[in-house]
Formats: C-alpha cells, structure tokens, sequence
C-alpha cells in the first residue's frame, strides 16, 4: 500500500486553484476535481509529473492512489517525464498528414536534432506527437502552451522557434 | 416480475435484473467474463453479447435490463458470430502460453476458446507483452495474459474497500497493475486469485506444484475465526495442495479472507511434530504411540493418586473441533477435575455465571449486510473477522451508521458513523456515557450508571443512541478486545443494557474458530456440556495461580495463544508434569512439556466447528497427517480408556458428535441479562498496554503459514505510541525501549503511531517479541533501551 500522500508537495497556489475546482462540484465529489488537479499540479512543477505529486493530489482529493494514476496515465497531456520548457505538440492525424505534417516535422526534427517524444540537451524544446485538436481546418498546426499554431509552414516554424526564450 | 423470451422459452424475471442475470437463474448459459454477480457490472469484455428482437446491433446481456416481452436469442447465428468476433479480440493478445500456466484445465478463457474460438489464428502481427510487478507473496502475476475485464479493479473498490489494483494506460497500453510496485494489503486480496478468469492472477504458494485434474476436492470449514468460511480443499496424494471458497450466500458468499485460503501452507511447516516425543530424565526422546500414551497416562495417574484429580488441570485451544474439546473435558471430568478451559484470551469471569449457554452473535451472519446501525465495542472486526468486518462494509456503504468505541484508532474500510477511541479503561466509560444519553434519550433511569460515566456526555455519544434508537435493524456488537478487557464483565453488563434500552440485538463475536462449540461442549470450568450444571472448577488463571501439578494441553501453545503469556509459562514451567497435545515441535513446549503428542491439524481430522451465528458445520479430514501424527480424539479416547475411565468406547468422531448434538438439542443462546451495576477494581495507573491478537497472529497454523507471515500485516511486535506518550514517558519515536511488568521483561522497537490514546501504548500479543510480556490492558513500565 502507497504510503499517503503528502499535500505539503503541492503550493498554497496550487492548493487554491484546486479548491476553486473543488467548489465546482457537489460537497461530496470533490475527485471529479481530480483531472484539473492533475493539471494545475503539472503546472506547478515545470510541465511534468511525480508520483509523489500524484500522491499528494491523492491524499489532497482523498481518492486512492492508483485511481489518481489511471487518470494521468489515460490522457496524453499529463507529462509524466521531465519536458522542455516549451513543449510542441504537433498533430499527424489525418487532415494535417494530408497538408504536410510529415514536413513540419521533419524540419523540427532536423533544426532541434531531437526525435519526436524526446527533448533537448539544453531543456528547452520538447517535440510530442499528437492526435487530432480539432484546428483541421487551418492545418497543419501545433501546440504550444494554450495556444494554437496553424498554417506551419517551414519559414513560419523557424520564426516560431526564434521568438521563443 | 416480468415475462421475457430466451431462445424461445418463456421465463419470468425480476423487473430491473439483467438479461444475464435472469438466464442463468434459467440455467441458460451465456459466457462471459468480466460479469460477476457480486460485482458491480463493467460490460467491457463484451463476451456476452446477445440478439435482442427489434434491436439492431447484438447487446451485452449482463447491461441490458429486462423488459416485458422482450425476446433473446443466446444462441442465434447473429449472437454467435457477435461472440465469435470477441472471442477472436480477446485472443489477439493472449499468449497462448496454456501449457506453462496455473490455470489451465480451470480456466474461462480456455473454456470460452473451445467453444466461441477458431482453431487457428488469423493475427500475424506482433503481441503486446506486460512487464510483471511482485505485487507481494500471495498472488503471482502474468500480466501478459490479462484480457482486461477489472474484476480484480472492481473487487478492491467494491468489496474488499482498498483500491489496490488499477488500470492505468490507455488502449493497448492499458494494464492491471498495483501503484509503484506495491504489495497489495488487503486481508481479503486473495480472492482476486479466483475472481481472474485467465491466468493473469493465480496463487503464488500453489504456483506450479499440481495441475486441476490432477486433483481430488473435499469440504472443509475454516478455524481462524468465528465466521466458519466453507471451504474446498484440493488435494494431491493425500497432500492439501490449495484452499478454495466453497460458496454459501449465508456464511462466506463467495470469498474467503487471506487467513483461510493460504493457513494451509503451515500443514508442511518443519516445526510439525512428526512422532510422540517424551522426555525421560531431562531428555526428550522420540518413541511410539504405545509407549507415549502409556508414558502420558501414567504421568497423569501419579499426579491423582498422591494429590487428587483437582490437581490437574486442561487447557484447549478454541480451534480444536467440537468433538474435541467434549472429550477433553469429559475425560477431566470423569477423572475428577472440573479445571477446562478455553477462555485463554480473556481475563474477567465474575460474571461468568450470567452469561449465555454460548455466547453467540446474536443474528445471523448474512443479517450484518443490512443492518442500519451498530455500535462495535472493543473491535477490529477487519482482522479479527475479515468476512463479518466485509458484511458491516456492505452495510455502511448501504447507509448504516456503524460507530466504535476502541482502544486504538483500527484502519476501517468503511465509512465510520462516531469514532471514540479511549485508553482501555476510558472505553468503559466511553461506553457508560452512550448508555446514559440512551436512557436519557427513552426517559429511563439506570441505576447506578452514573457511577461509570466518567466522561462528559458529548453530543457524540447521543448520536451513537439516536442512531440504535431510531434503527429498525440495530445491533451492539463486542469484539474480541471487549472479551479480552480485564473489566470483560461490566462491558457486556453495559453493552446488554444499551441494547436492551434502545431495543437493538445484542451479539459477541466469538474470539475463535470454535469458541461457540467449545462453550456448547463444556470446556469451560463452571459449565458442562450444553451449560449442564457441574461443580465449579478453576479458570485458566485461577490454574496457574494456584499452581497445579498436572496439565493437559490441547492445541494450544499458551507462550504465544494466551493473553498473560509470562504467566502461563511460569506455571507450566513449575507444574510436574504436562501432557501436551499439539501439532508443532516448539523450543518453548519442550522446556514445558513432558510429552508431546502430535495431533493432525483441522485439514487432516474430521469434526464439527460451531460458528459464531451457532451453525454447526461438520467436515471429514481432507489429507493425512504427517508422520505419526493422529486425530486428537482418537487420542483422547486411548487416554481415556488408558486412565480406566468409561464411555470411551467410539468407533468414530460421528458417534462424539451425535452424544454432544443429542446433549445440546434443546439450547436455545440468549445473550441478554438483567442490570446489575457492575463494581469496577482501580484503574491502572501510569502508562496502560493495549493488545490484541493481530491477524496473522492468532492460531498456530496461521503464525507458521510462511506466505502470510511475508505479507506487509505480519511482522514482529513493536511498541506502538504516539507523540504525547513518548514526551511523557521521555522516550525517543525510534530505536528500541525495554518493557517491563513485575518480573517479566522484554525489548522491542518503539514505532510513532498516532492511532493510539495518549496514555497508553499498543503491543501485539501472539507475535515475536510478545512472548514473555503480560499484563494485557494493565500499567507497563517503559525506559529508554
């Protein structure tokens, strides 16, 4: 059995923000807050993560560990490795495949010298495969952070890359 | 009740059941996999796809409810075609690996292959393969051949109330899987063992030792607690090879705790004594049963002649079988002595004479599941009684409001109504103060209550009363830490009292295997067989105490089983001569002891337990015992016949159940008593021990089962307090601290808990470490090792 999880891991912002989702939900289900928790605590800790963080949203949202672990382990977004600072998601689904997906990763390959699914020495980029978003008609795009790009094109992704820090 | 159509025959179904549900009431078989009746339903192997008129797509038969006139088709060209393709997913990823696994021959996955499978795969590519995870020493795993159905996921949430196992992953990647490589804890895990219709979980000590057709079923009935949990033991060449549940919707449903299914693992244990042992001028030598018995009868017979039978004295474990403990005490009482026992756990009998012919659970077994209120007092039902702690989880989860009174803060898998956890000499009063706002809540008086309130009367308590009060099925219930408390007597006066006055039942959860048998046969000093009246003899204390010269033990081994462990060896040590019938060789029997006599275990002799709801339940032996080991009647029979008493003349363990049937035909159990206001003796001063007889602690087959010792619930004793009583004894949270009580005196490792009361500090009994302490719920000293 999992030792409990300790809360003290998550920040008193974390803490705040999980609470808001809390209130969401009736008194009692407050682990329907769980996949927001998820996120606001991967956040926190620079894009990924731990098992002990998963510990403490499970000690946070009384729920049983592992039942905290299904759920960062069914969805894609949930990072449970170190990433990059920026972490590009770029789409090969259908639509996209079709206006050149294959490009915009061939060229973010080559120029980052990384593979899809790794990161950069340096800790900066990190290039993930996705499944469809949804922008298919603006495609090929990606994502980075909250934000959509679309229409990729080679020129458009290396000036991409120069603004980021 | 509706009327439904399955392949063309007309049965009637309980309206809102499933399809599934309603055929195999019909005895139509419709396969499937993740469908469990005492599980809620998942739907996602989809093995039990079924043709529905007027519906377009086939549907699982375990989610589709019934409806009036609803025609299905289990067997149509559509239904089995939908099936077939299933069968055909499931395979894709299943290793085939048959031949090298556990539950071939008894395997559903194999079965449904044979007859929804083809004989040859269509799938080339490569198979997915999970990586193992040790997930402790119970259940082995193959994740590889997992097919995903979560009836394992469902068990841990729904019954077993620890979610252990889980499926984290998504499509292919999705697998059975503990947290991080944990151990799994629950003392009910092994049931996930049976529940696995594939090889994926199957039973780590049985694991590659006997393949099912190779084996032979018989019946047996589990001894580690009062439940009785039916068993079915399978067995190699005379061998017990694994324990199984037999299924009783009255008794154990369809599981068993860890405790049941794995003790057997101790039959093979290298402490078996294996031939009658004697020791002659300070050496123990092995000889022949001719040779033992006589040694034994005469050792006995010296002891009667120079200071009389009231000399001798017998102790029996209440594991051993009712047919057992009657002749035990029917030879001490032929020969003269009334001094039987059983009660080693327990410390009060003043009011021994008050209680009940047995004491019994008050209710059936089955009626836990739906009760509305109860109120445990001195009870940790989950390890004490995994299966009754599983039926209160079913209540609470139902809405019942079960609340506590206990010595210690247990880890309880289902929702607790109040919570009053107190030193042991606090739960009295704790207990006092729920009596008192019941009387106050029905306008009654009790007189001399107030005496024993010795806490405030908090809103807690009066919710604890509103909630027996206002139940249509209440219960108080005293757990096996209520039998052992020192002031026994006047928490059952006031747990009576509380039932009566907020007109709940009344129950006592027998403290063992057969505790209710061994009262029904009269091992017991102040009763005979069925609560005959006989003259009084001494309990075990009042034994040791006084010093007899003669013992006879039977299945006991008082270092470990007995509740004042320095005591007992003591007195046995000092005693002239032991008779000890036991299945295990220790060091400290032999210091003891001055014969041993090696008994067959319960797989391996036939008798009858009676469980705590009163059921009697009879069983044959299963497998031979090892070496010379015998059935303790039959020994009790020659010693009978040898000490010239009569009526020893059985042909058979039948004949003794029929004389003790036929003598307790007409008991009918009350636990109920009148008032009378107890007197207590001082509370202890200083810091108090509480105890109890851990899970995997409390019998000597269960302390030797090596798979069950491994699991995170065994261990060695170790003092447990929490932060206030260490900065007020001056102690440090780790490291090791010497404890002593009067002469007794041992060292053990302190561990920081805070689920013990300030004031007092918990130390297992029955373990390593706990041999040589007494003064269970008395004051202990403690310094710093």
């Amino acid at each position: 059995m999992a030792q409990p999880g300790n809360i003290e891991l998550l920040t008193p912002d974390t803490r705040a923000e999980i609470d808001d989702w809390i209130a969401k939900y009736p008194s009692d289900q407050q682990q329907s807050a769980v996949m927001a928790a998820l996120r606001i605590a991967q956040e926190q800790n620079e894009g990924y993560l731990t098992d002990a963080l998963i510990g403490a949203i499970a000690a946070y949202l009384d729920m049983p560990t592992v039942a905290v672990y299904e759920v960062a382990t069914f969805y894609s977004m949930y990072e449970l490795n170190p990433v990059g600072r920026h972490k590009l998601s770029i789409c090969t689904n259908i639509s996209c495949m079709l206006r050149g997906s294959d490009e915009v990763v061939e060229h973010l390959e080559k120029r980052l010298g990384i593979k899809l699914g790794e990161s950069t020495a340096d800790g900066k980029f990190t290039l993930k495969e996705v499944e469809c978003l949804g922008a298919c008609v603006n495609a090929p795009m990606l994502q980075l952070g909250r934000e959509y790009i679309e229409n990729l094109t080679p020129e458009t992704l290396d000036r991409l890359l120069d603004t980021l820090e | 009740m509706v009327d439904i159509e399955i392949n063309g025959v007309t049965i009637k179904a309980e309206e809102g059941a499933m399809v599934i549900e309603a055929a195999d009431i019909a005895g139509i078989t419709i396969p499937r996999f993740c469908y469990h009746k005492k599980l809620s339903i998942a739907a996602n192997c989809r093995m039990c796809l079924v043709e529905v008129e007027k519906v377009g797509k086939p549907v699982p038969a375990c989610a589709t409810p019934v409806t009036g006139g609803m025609k299905v088709y289990t067997r149509s060209p559509k239904a089995i075609a939908a099936q077939r393709s299933v069968m055909e997913f499931l395979l894709i990823n299943h290793p085939l690996d048959c031949p090298i696994c556990d539950q071939g021959g008894e395997c559903d996955l194999q079965e449904m292959a044979m007859g929804f499978g083809n004989d040859v795969s269509r799938y080339n590519e490569g198979k997915r393969v999970v990586r193992d995870r040790n997930i402790g020493p119970l259940i082995a795993t193959d994740m590889t051949r997992c097919i995903h159905c979560t009836r394992c996921v469902r068990f841990g949430q729904e019954i077993a109330g620890m979610m252990e196992l889980g499926a984290p992953g998504r499509g292919e990647h999705m697998r059975i899987t503990t947290y991080l490589e944990d151990a799994v804890e629950s003392e009910l895990s092994g049931n996930v063992i049976d529940l696995c219709p594939v090889g994926a979980l199957t039973s780590k000590p049985y694991r590659y030792t006997a393949r099912p057709w190779e084996l032979t079923a018989h019946h047996s009935v589990s001894p580690h607690d009062c439940v009785g949990a039916n068993l079915r033991v399978d067995t190699r060449a005379h061998r017990v090879m694994r324990v199984v549940p037999r299924e009783n919707e009255e008794v154990n449903e369809t599981w068993l705790a860890d405790r049941d299914r794995f003790s057997y693992t101790a039959l093979y244990d290298k402490d078996r004594a294996m031939a009658p042992l004697i020791k002659r001028d300070g050496q123990w030598q092995e000889t022949d049963w001719d040779t033992a018995l006589t040694f034994a009868a005469d050792g006995l017979k010296r002891i009667i002649a120079r200071d009389g039978a009231a000399n001798l004295g017998a102790l029996a474990a209440d594991w051993s079988t009712t047919e057992e403990l009657y002749l035990l005490q029917k030879l001490m009482r032929k020969l003269g002595s009334s001094h039987i026992d059983h009660r080693v756990r327990q410390q009060d009998f003043s009011d021994q004479d008050a209680m009940p012919s047995f004491p019994w659970l008050g209710q059936s077994i089955a009626s836990l599941g739906s009760l509305d209120a109860a109120l445990l007092v001195g009870s940790n039902v989950r390890h004490e009684q995994p299966l009754l702690g599983q039926r209160l989880r079913q209540a609470a989860l139902k809405g019942a409001k079960v609340s506590l009174i206990n010595p210690m803060d247990y880890d309880f898998h289902f929702p607790v109504g109040e919570k009053l956890i107190d030193t042991p000499a606090g739960m009295l009063g704790q207990l006092a103060a729920v009596v008192s706002a019941a009387a106050e809540q029905k306008g009654a008086t009790v007189e001399g209550l107030d005496a024993l309130v010795t806490v405030d009367i908090e809103d807690r308590h009066r919710a604890i009363a509103r909630s027996l009060i206002e139940a249509k099925n209440g219960t108080v219930l005293l757990g096996n830490i209520s039998a052992y408390h020192p002031a026994a007597g006047a928490l059952r006066q006031l747990g009576v009292q509380l039932a009566d006055l907020s007109d709940v039942r009344i129950g006592f959860l027998a403290e063992g295997g057969n505790s209710v048998g061994a009262w029904l046969a009269g091992a017991l000093p102040h009763r005979g067989t069925a609560g005959s009246e006989v003259d009084s003899g001494k309990d075990w204390r009042a034994m040791f105490e006084s010093g007899l010269g003669g013992y006879l033990l039977l299945g006991l081994e008082p270092e470990r089983d007995c509740i004042d462990p320095a005591l007992a060896t003591r007195a046995l040590d000092a005693a002239e001569f032991v008779v000890a019938l036991s299945a295990y060789d220790s060091p400290a029997m032999r210091e003891y002891a001055d014969a041993i006599l090696p008994i067959a275990l319960y797989l391996e002799t036939s008798g009858t337990y009676v469980n705590g709801e009163g059921r009697w339940q009879s069983f044959a032996g299963c497998a031979n015992p090892p070496g010379e080991a015998r059935p303790a009647w039959k020994l009790l029979r020659v010693l009978g016949n040898l000490l010239d008493t009569e009526g020893f003349g059985y042909m058979g363990s039948d004949e003794v159940l029929a004389e003790v049937q036929g003598a307790c035909r007409d008991v009918r159990p009350d636990n109920g008593r009148a008032w009378q206001a107890p007197t207590l003796g001082p509370a202890p001063t200083g810091i108090v021990r509480t105890t109890d007889f851990p899970i995997y602690a409390v019998d000597p087959m269960v302390r030797r089962a090596a798979p069950l010792q491994d699991t995170p619930l065994a261990g060695a004793a170790a003092v447990h307090a929490c932060a206030e009583t260490l900065a007020d004894a001056g102690l440090s949270s780790a490291g090791r601290v010497r404890v002593s009580r009067g002469d007794s005196r041992t060292e053990l490792p302190i561990v920081a808990d805070e689920r013990v009361p300030p004031g007092s500090v918990y130390i297992a009994s029955g373990k390593r470490g706990s041999e040589l302490l007494g003064g269970a719920f008395e004051s202990i000293e403690l310094t710093q090792a």
